[in-house]
């Protein structure tokens, strides 16, 4: 499955073990992007850390 | 067994637990925080434990507590999660269990912290009682630093940052240990070593594999009953004196840790959340 970055436009390709919320990074520009939906295969930009972000 | 599976972002943690789960035939309902919603009195799915791994510290503490009021089996539980999610909370039972952990002292008003930290001596460190990854930590080397970081804390702070959590500063042999506890077992540890007196590894401290000694295994499982058991992951510093118990954290992450100790952490982490389930 082959999606656009939303930042930079370059394909990305969502491995058959994707699952939606999924965190990625995009090789070109690297933006940390979030698998939106599989079906369609859809990507948006992670959302910013948060101050009670981690452990 | 159906578990609950609390997330947000799905990282690569997540992604090993899943497959941990996926190769035990467990069904895996997932819970996205950002989209889950509650009404109290009934259950928001049907599942027999849940596992928490919330990015967010907030979120997953409340939502913890509303799984739990519908007798939902939690791991980690809301309490585990109130102690370690608060360094205050959790030195107040470390204390309570006399686990070793460097000297606190704690103050309520920039005047008062600055007479706790002159008493303690510097350097000292500066910490919000709740947060993570290193953020806004503060070593103090001197008065001036003092008083200055109290300012900046009073003008600039949230209402967090008026609970003053002051920690003698510990001088680290260039590293810090990771242990993780398992139950009533510390299944591996690290070192994080860094040439900043900060080591977490989400600020570029580097993990290679730590024995895990008898005494370190004791005062880990100690550190982790005291704040009520789980799956926790300790970090402790070594000192002439012995190791001492710096902090907790219940949504521990795991990826860095994997490869150098050899231990499959995710794995040991399902069985657990499985048995749990199942009532053990």
């Amino acid at each position: 499955m082959s999606v656009p970055c939303p930042v930079c436009d370059a394909p990305l390709t969502l491995t058959p073990d994707a699952v939606v919320s999924e965190l990625l990074r995009c090789r070109d520009c690297g933006s940390e992007l979030e698998v939106a939906s599989l079906d369609p295969p859809s990507v948006r930009e992670a959302p910013a850390e948060e101050e009670d972000w981690g452990q | 067994m159906r578990v609950g599976f609390l997330h947000s972002l799905i990282r690569l943690e997540e992604k090993m637990l899943l497959e941990e789960f996926g190769r035990r035939g467990a069904e895996v309902v997932l819970l996205d925080d950002r989209v889950l919603t509650f009404t109290l009195g009934q259950r928001p799915a049907d599942v027999d434990v849940v596992m928490e791994r919330s990015i967010n510290h907030s979120r997953a503490l409340h939502a913890l507590r509303l799984f739990e009021s519908q007798g939902l089996v939690c791991v980690n539980s809301s309490t585990v999660a109130t102690t370690c999610g608060d360094k205050l909370l959790t030195s107040v039972a470390l204390q309570e269990h006399q686990v070793p952990q460097p000297e606190v002292r704690v103050a309520f008003t920039p005047e008062s912290a600055l007479v706790a930290i002159e008493e303690m001596g510097y350097p000292v460190v500066l910490k919000p009682a709740v947060g993570s990854w290193g953020r806004l930590l503060a070593k103090v080397n001197d008065r001036d630093a003092a008083e200055a970081l109290l300012e900046h804390k009073t003008v600039l702070g949230s209402y967090h940052h008026s609970i003053f959590y002051i920690q003698r500063f510990v001088a680290k042999p260039g590293r810090d240990i990771r242990a993780f506890v398992i139950g009533d077992q510390c299944v591996a540890a690290i070192y994080r070593t860094s040439p900043h007196w900060i080591t977490n590894t989400a600020r570029g401290g580097q993990a290679t594999v730590c024995p895990v000694t008898d005494e370190l295994a004791r005062i880990a499982v100690a550190g982790a009953r005291a704040v009520g058991g789980g799956i926790v992951a300790l970090d402790l510093f070594e000192t002439d004196d012995g190791l001492l118990v710096n902090e907790i954290n219940y949504t521990m992450e795991f990826k860095n840790s994997v490869a150098p100790t050899g231990v499959n952490i995710p794995a040991l982490i399902v069985d657990y959340v499985l048995r749990r389930g199942a009532g053990a």
